[in-house]
């Protein structure tokens, strides 16, 4: 009987880290992304839009009413559901605010990497679907990014767990914590810089995209969602903010874990939620300065810098062999 | 203690390596003198870490005379030779960025595969390490093969020069302080002469890539 309470509280505790995590990352998601906006228009010398402003966006958005492209296909509406379902299941099954949320042990680093995939490929048939020229350059373009990163992604998280032995995220943030000299390794810093620029490059902020502009040489993902408008641009505006919201948070819980809950009682999720904020904050203050430090490069750089972004991941999985 | 000093062994062994790749991945030829000083303070931390752990005077001597010559000297006159260039980018390497560094990942790997075995007959933290060091070989040699620049076939020299001496600190705790005195002054002196080579080069010819010399005259 004991054991049945014990095991439902922990269960309990697991939902609600499950909870507070999804709320955290739909709701800083987008602030995250208006941070990032207004340190950009703080550095330029303007005031900026304030940092609520991309929520404010998605409320004007979900009052408007549905229009589609005439030639529109099922996809386009059905794209927009795929992009926000596969974020909130990343979120959910992450560990973000503790070490065990609810489905902590399918939080497998594969099945993340495929179900931000999943959402990629959403987009780009969304892109392609109305038949416009821009959307098919945006989802050519954004395709072309996504196949360069992600064999700099898998095998820079190859050598995070090579390290720990496991696969699983909170495994290998429990080890870390276990192992606090692994954080200044050779391997980590090396796995830390590949896994910063493809953070960048899923993300589509500056060297690789600009957020920010319409401009038809230059935009890549701007180009592919160009067909949406009402509720549906704010699907995927969050989908794109949740997205962005787990991958710093989980660029951070990877490298720095402390802070993470990793007992079932509210004091310490409480902690872990905190943190969590904190953190996240933190990666995106780094990556705004990043953007306002470096200009957009041409689409032909491009490749320069995500193979940069794999052979990073190469010596950190050897140099993480080579120091085992 | 000994975690400490395996923990900076690796980060300073690593970080030669490192600094390496980067040197193939920047373009400016500025940015790639600056990894190359980056690289000899890396290398020397390597030999001073070594000879605080295992109290050796002369390697610290030794660390000390790389710092200067390599992390300092070196990088501070192939500066004035990049500053005297106003061109000075790699222009047009025989292997693009992006395939040379693939290559380069294919290199680490097989230094790899190849030095575990050699480092597995003696197994120390040391010599654990040395498969870095001969990656940073095998980079340099690609870097001297595939860049047309002098100033960059310059650097791919160094970089072998940098990496065998990792592995020799790595797997025999460093040379004689004679041998090691040797080498740092004669690749300080094959820079001094290079440089006067491409300045006489420029002043004759206008260019510095030595593939587009293709006959001597007077």
């Amino acid at each position: 009987m004991m054991a049945t309470t014990a095991s439902v509280s922990v269960s309990v505790y697991e939902g609600a880290a499950t909870l507070i995590q999804l709320v955290l990352v739909a709701l800083g998601g987008p602030l995250l992304v208006g941070l990032m906006a207004k340190v950009k228009a703080r550095a330029e010398g303007r005031v900026g839009a304030p940092i609520v402003q991309p929520l404010r966006d998605l409320r004007k958005l979900l009052t408007k009413e549905r229009l589609h492209a005439r030639h529109a296909s099922v996809v386009l509406p059905l794209a927009p559901m795929v992009i926000l379902a596969s974020s909130v299941m990343a979120v959910a099954i992450s560990p973000l605010v503790s070490t065990h949320p609810l489905l902590g042990s399918s939080a497998d680093i594969l099945v993340i990497v495929y179900l931000l995939l999943t959402g990629s490929a959403a987009a780009a048939l969304a892109g392609l679907d109305a038949g416009t020229a821009f959307g098919g350059m945006g989802s050519s373009r954004a395709m072309t990014i996504g196949a360069l990163a992600e064999p700099a992604l898998l095998v820079a998280v190859i050598a995070l767990s090579i390290q720990s032995g496991t696969s699983n995220l909170p495994g290998i943030m429990v080890s870390t914590l276990a192992h606090p000299d692994w954080v200044l390794g050779p391997s980590r810093l090396l796995a830390l810089g590949a896994l910063l620029i493809v953070v960048i490059a899923e993300t589509g902020r500056i060297p690789v995209d600009n957020p920010s502009t319409h401009l038809e040489l230059t935009m890549v993902h701007e180009a592919m969602i160009l067909e949406y408008a009402g509720p549906e641009l704010a699907l995927v505006s969050l989908g794109e903010a949740m997205r962005l919201g787990l991958l710093f948070s989980l660029l951070a819980n990877l490298f720095v874990p402390w802070g993470i809950a990793t007992h079932p009682t509210a004091a310490s999720i409480v902690l872990g939620t905190a943190f969590l904020a904190l953190k996240a904050v933190l990666v995106a203050l780094g990556v705004a300065l990043i953007e306002v430090r470096s200009a957009k490069l041409r689409l032909f750089r491009l490749p320069e810098l995500l193979a940069g972004g794999f052979v990073l991941s190469v010596l950190a999985v050897v140099t993480g062999l080579v120091t085992r | 203690m000994n975690a400490t000093y395996i923990s900076a062994l690796e980060l300073a062994a690593g970080a030669v390596l490192l600094s390496a790749v980067m040197t193939l991945w920047r373009r400016s030829v500025r940015s790639i003198v600056s990894m190359l000083s980056l690289q000899g303070i890396s290398l020397s931390a390597v030999a001073i870490v070594l000879a605080l752990h295992e109290h050796e005077h002369a390697l610290l001597v030794t660390g000390c005379l790389v710092f200067v010559v390599k992390g300092l000297v070196v990088p501070a006159l192939l500066r004035r030779v990049s500053r005297l260039d106003p061109r000075s980018r790699e222009s047009r390497p025989l292997v693009n960025v992006p395939a040379s560094l693939v290559f380069a990942a294919v290199l680490i790997v097989l230094a790899y595969v190849v030095g575990t075995r050699i480092t597995a007959l003696s197994a120390t933290s040391a010599t654990h390490l040395a498969p870095l060091g001969l990656a940073t070989v095998l980079v340099g040699y690609f870097m001297l093969v595939t860049r047309r620049r002098a100033v960059s076939k310059i650097v791919g020299l160094i970089l072998v020069d940098n990496g065998i001496a990792l592995v020799t600190f790595l797997l025999t705790s460093g040379v004689p302080l004679i041998v090691e005195l040797g080498s740092s002054l004669d690749v300080l002196l094959v820079v001094v002469v290079l440089q006067f080579l491409m300045v006489s080069m420029r002043h004759h010819s206008d260019t510095d890539r030595l593939t587009e010399m293709k006959a001597l005259h007077d």
